[in-house]
């Protein structure tokens, strides 16, 4: 029976991302790998017993390497009054010890064997568990086109931006689409609404009847994405969501 | 207006992707993939499409469809789960 037991792991380094984002690089002494789209658990006990208790999502692909076989990378952003969050961010370093338990996950998961072309669709720090779909896919060097559409506030708030940039100019099939919904810096060239009907139909390849959607972010996002992706002819079934809310703080 | 208690659906719904690790210590293997069908509407799909209201006292699984409850998770005060499953008519585990 596969079951699922807490185990303290060993925050090996901590890495800003973006103004609220970060990368905990997590070792953990009994890890048997993970899918691409899984998360762990994360619980914090107070002095007084009272736990708290969140799902952050692996960014990190699997590996093989037995140097970095047992780490994960978990991007986790800071939500304003949340109870898990702000503790990791202004009171974690590299060296202290955590409570996880995972990898968790069986439906919002990509190994990169289907051949079917791949649409994925980010709402801020829904990007998280797509990440480690999109670096999988760079690591196994799979051929299968897959487009990012991929939504955030501002510039500044763009996860993995840069690596985005870089992965997507290997010209192997990967397309990254952004759209910053707040402001925009001089001679921008994306889009600059919310992620809606047309937006996603331009960024369709394909036949949607034979397209994978992987869908994560805030509720309303993944909401309104997923009908318009069912609208374009997508299956329900082909239509993966994910949602984050502030409850994930 | 609806008579019923559901809530509405705003950002803080989750999905029950949110208490895969929740549903792997009860049932001791990966739930969120696994095939439900709502006893309200019969609605069929895996159990990582129903929503889930975290911040209940305890867990609540919605239909994604009808918003019944197909499930409610309690934890007791010795530790044990509660688990009210009455608004399922099947998992596939």
């Amino acid at each position: 029976m596969a079951g699922i037991t807490w185990q303290l792991a060993t925050v090996a380094q901590v890495r800003e991302e973006t103004p609220r984002v970060r990368t905990f690089t997590l070792a953990l002494p009994d890890w048997g790998g993970h899918l691409p789209g899984q998360h762990v658990d994360i619980r914090l006990t107070a002095e007084d017993g009272y736990q708290a208790q969140r799902s952050y999502s692996i960014a990190s692909e699997p590996r093989s390497d037995p140097a970095r076989a047992a780490q994960i990378e978990l991007g986790v952003e800071r939500v304003r009054d949340g109870e898990v969050s702000p503790f990791l961010h202004d009171v974690l370093e590299a060296g202290d010890r955590i409570e996880v338990r995972g990898p968790i996950g069986g439906y919002f998961v990509w190994d990169g064997t289907a051949l079917e072309p791949v649409l994925l669709v980010a709402g801020g720090s829904g990007i998280v568990p797509l990440m480690a779909m999109i670096r999988h896919r760079s690591a196994i060097g799979a051929r299968v086109p897959v487009t990012l559409v991929y939504s955030s506030r501002t510039r500044d708030d763009v996860i993995y931006y840069d690596e985005l940039e870089r992965l997507a100019g290997n010209s192997d099939g990967l397309r990254v689409i952004h759209t910053l919904t707040r402001a925009q810096p001089p001679g921008w060239a994306g889009f600059d609404r919310r992620i809606d009907r047309h937006m996603l139909e331009t960024a369709l390849d394909g036949d949607a009847r034979s397209t994978q959607a992987f869908v994560c972010g805030p509720t309303p996002l993944v909401e309104s994405v997923a009908e318009a992706l069912v609208g374009l002819g997508f299956p329900p079934s082909q239509v993966r969501t994910e949602r984050f809310g502030p409850s994930g703080g | 207006m609806t008579t019923t208690d559901a809530p509405e659906i705003d950002d803080l719904t989750l999905d029950a992707n949110a208490v895969g690790g929740l549903l792997m210590e009860l049932f001791g293997t990966d739930m969120t993939a696994a095939a439900s069908q709502c006893a309200h509407c019969g609605n069929r799909g895996p159990v990582a499409t129903l929503l889930a209201y975290v911040h209940a006292p305890g867990t609540v699984l919605r239909c994604s469809i009808c918003t019944e409850v197909v499930m409610r998770i309690m934890r007791t005060a010795d530790g044990r789960y509660l688990v009210d499953a009455r608004g399922a008519a099947f998992f596939r585990v």
